[in-house]
């Protein structure tokens, strides 16, 4: 059987955060109720002009430096006719051969392995809006009501080179994009929401072969679960085509995620025909140097530098602060924990550990999370000071995950109070050195080992609560 | 190039515009006029010449990024030939 390698470029569509939509004075907010965040101007009513948002181009070329692109000084837009009812016009404006940004590239690591995947291109243009289906698909639906709160929404689109070679690939570049726009503050990057949407390009070709298999592309991906899936499930279907000797169509395909399968959509118009032409009704953009110079010296931390600064700040391990980066919203959180906690490994391994099953489990972010990071703080300090055993340490965590109270409160509030009676940590210390002659003889025989066994056979007669300080103190005097 | 009632048709379907059997001879006289014009701006030398995209010597006309009130949904709909959910009733997209 041939083996084969995968070829994946992804073009991301990011809805920028400004306050109002790309050519008119419209609020850009997302509102359930369809048709209020309109005028003529969206509505594509005759008599009405667009007039350029400068926040869309401030942030397009904030974007493009972050992913460290060449911004272009001259650009235009064009319009791309197509005839569908998600825009009134019959054309979105978009950039066709003039593009803001060229040349970037995003740095991803999958495995521990380094590797460099470039960014095409980064264009601005209009979005569409929403299509409210009769039935239960597009396909079955008789009619649709179109509500155009979303037409004329800023967005930018970012392509990449067809550089990946894999999903876990494919979904590393896009975690890295993701971290970069929401650092940046471009886009709150709401997959599920569609502020962040991704379409992919797979091909396959022979290993070994220097010209790329027919590519394919695939829409509707509003997760990265589902990206990885249709990856995969798209890799293996045209290998399946290749080896039964069919052929594969250039075409675009829709992911259905409850039946995990990619489904072609089929096109009336034979091939894509968008009689791209320059938009008069616009004028060119021209953004000279000092407009780029300042973006730039504007740039806040970016993930990889904001990676860099906890491993060298806190001595952090590059897995731990990799994870943390990956989010902006953690990586706030552990910045305001670490303000007050004594111990940055131990904040790290409490949101890597129990804080992210709980996250996964609720399915919730960590802008959601109940617990404070001042609250989490003094959980690792409580613990680095000995006060709690990390046995002890986890029930408090679960008492502070009802309620956002202080761990010390709850320590009170629930007996966990450590031992540091003198008398009852020696009662304890001498019940184990009764009922554990062995451990004891081994001791003396030099087996420093020893010792932490009967530190553990203490700690569970307290309970956990015994000063382990003291415990380890008074029974290596007591043995002495 | 010339243009027959293939590429005609194409075009018409592409524009959504409907072009009656009876009027196509005249149709493609229209087309061809332009065509025609367009073939004579091709022999122009424009070796050294940069492309135009806007005549006017203006740039960057921008607004700031203040939103305003827009119309009201009745308003939106008032024209709508037919309403759904307070959407713009659309006949099926997808054949
Ligand atoms: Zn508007």
């Amino acid at each position: 059987m041939t083996k084969y390698t995968t070829v994946i470029g992804l073009e991301v569509h990011a809805e920028l955060k400004t306050k109002s939509k790309a050519f008119c004075t419209c609020s850009a907010e997302f509102t359930n109720v369809p048709n209020t965040h309109v005028c003529p101007g969206c509505l594509g009513l005759p008599g009405t002009l667009p007039v350029l948002n400068k926040q869309v181009v401030e942030f397009a070329i904030r974007a493009g430096l972050a992913v460290n692109c060449e911004i272009q000084k001259y650009n235009k837009f064009d319009r791309k006719s197509y005839f569908y009812p998600d825009l009134c016009t019959n054309y979105q404006i978009s950039q066709l051969d003039k593009p803001i940004c060229l040349a970037g590239h995003i740095d991803i690591n999958v495995d521990g392995e380094e590797k460099r995947i470039g960014v095409t291109r980064i264009h601005m243009e209009q979005d569409a809006g929403k299509l409210v289906h009769s039935g239960a698909t597009i396909s079955t639906s008789d009619y649709s009501g179109v509500d155009y709160n979303r037409a004329g929404v800023a967005l930018i689109e970012i392509v990449s080179e067809p550089d990946m070679r894999s999903a876990e690939e494919a979904r590393a570049y896009l975690e890295n994009l993701k971290a970069i726009l929401e650092y940046t503050d471009v886009c709150d990057c709401k997959m599920q929401e569609g502020s962040l949407r991704c379409d992919a390009n797979v091909s396959i070709m022979p290993e070994g072969a220097t010209e790329f298999g027919t590519r394919i592309e695939i829409k509707n991906l509003n997760s990265f679960r589902a990206l990885v899936r249709a990856i995969d499930y798209e890799v293996q279907r045209q290998k399946e085509v290749l080896e039964d000797g069919g052929r594969l169509i250039q075409e675009t395909r829709t992911w259905d995620d409850a039946n995990g399968v990619t489904l072609s959509m089929r096109n009336k118009e034979t091939a894509e025909d968008y009689r791209y032409f320059p938009d008069a009704d616009l004028v060119p953009v021209i953004i000279d140097d000092a407009w780029i110079e300042r973006v730039r010296a504007e740039l806040p931390e970016l993930p990889a530098q904001r990676q860099a600064r906890l491993m060298e700040q806190f001595g952090l391990p590059k897995y731990d602060a990799s994870i943390i980066v990956s989010t902006k919203a953690m990586a706030e959180y552990f910045d305001e924990a670490v303000k007050t906690a004594k111990d940055a490994k131990g904040v790290s391994n409490w949101l890597l550990g129990d804080v992210s099953a709980y996250l996964n489990n609720e399915g919730i972010s960590i802008s959601e999370f109940k617990v404070s990071p001042a609250n989490l703080a003094e959980l690792v300090n409580l613990t680095k000071e000995g006060v709690l055993s990390s046995k002890l340490a986890k029930k408090v965590f679960t008492e502070m995950l009802k309620e956002d109270k202080s761990p010390k409160a709850l320590v009170k509030e629930l007996g966990l109070e450590q031992v540091s009676d003198e008398g009852a940590i020696m009662q304890f210390v001498e019940e184990a050195i009764a009922e554990n002659p062995q451990s004891v003889a081994d001791f003396k025989a030099g087996k420093d080992r020893a010792i932490g066994f009967l530190v553990g056979q203490i700690m569970k007669k307290s309970k956990g609560k015994a000063n382990p300080g003291m415990v380890q103190k008074m029974l290596k005097e007591k043995l002495q | 190039m010339k243009v027959t009632a293939d590429i005609a048709l194409r075009i018409a379907d592409l524009t959504k515009v409907i072009i009656p059997e009876a009027e196509m001879d005249a149709y493609l006289e229209h087309y061809n006029k332009v065509f025609d014009y367009a073939d004579e701006l091709q022999k122009l030398d424009t070796e050294n010449v940069e492309p135009t995209t806007y005549i006017l010597p203006i740039y960057n006309a921008f607004r700031e990024d203040v939103a305003v009130e827009g119309v009201t949904q009745e308003v939106a709909l008032k024209d709508a030939p037919a309403v759904y959910n307070g959407g713009f009733k659309v006949p099926r997209v997808m054949e």
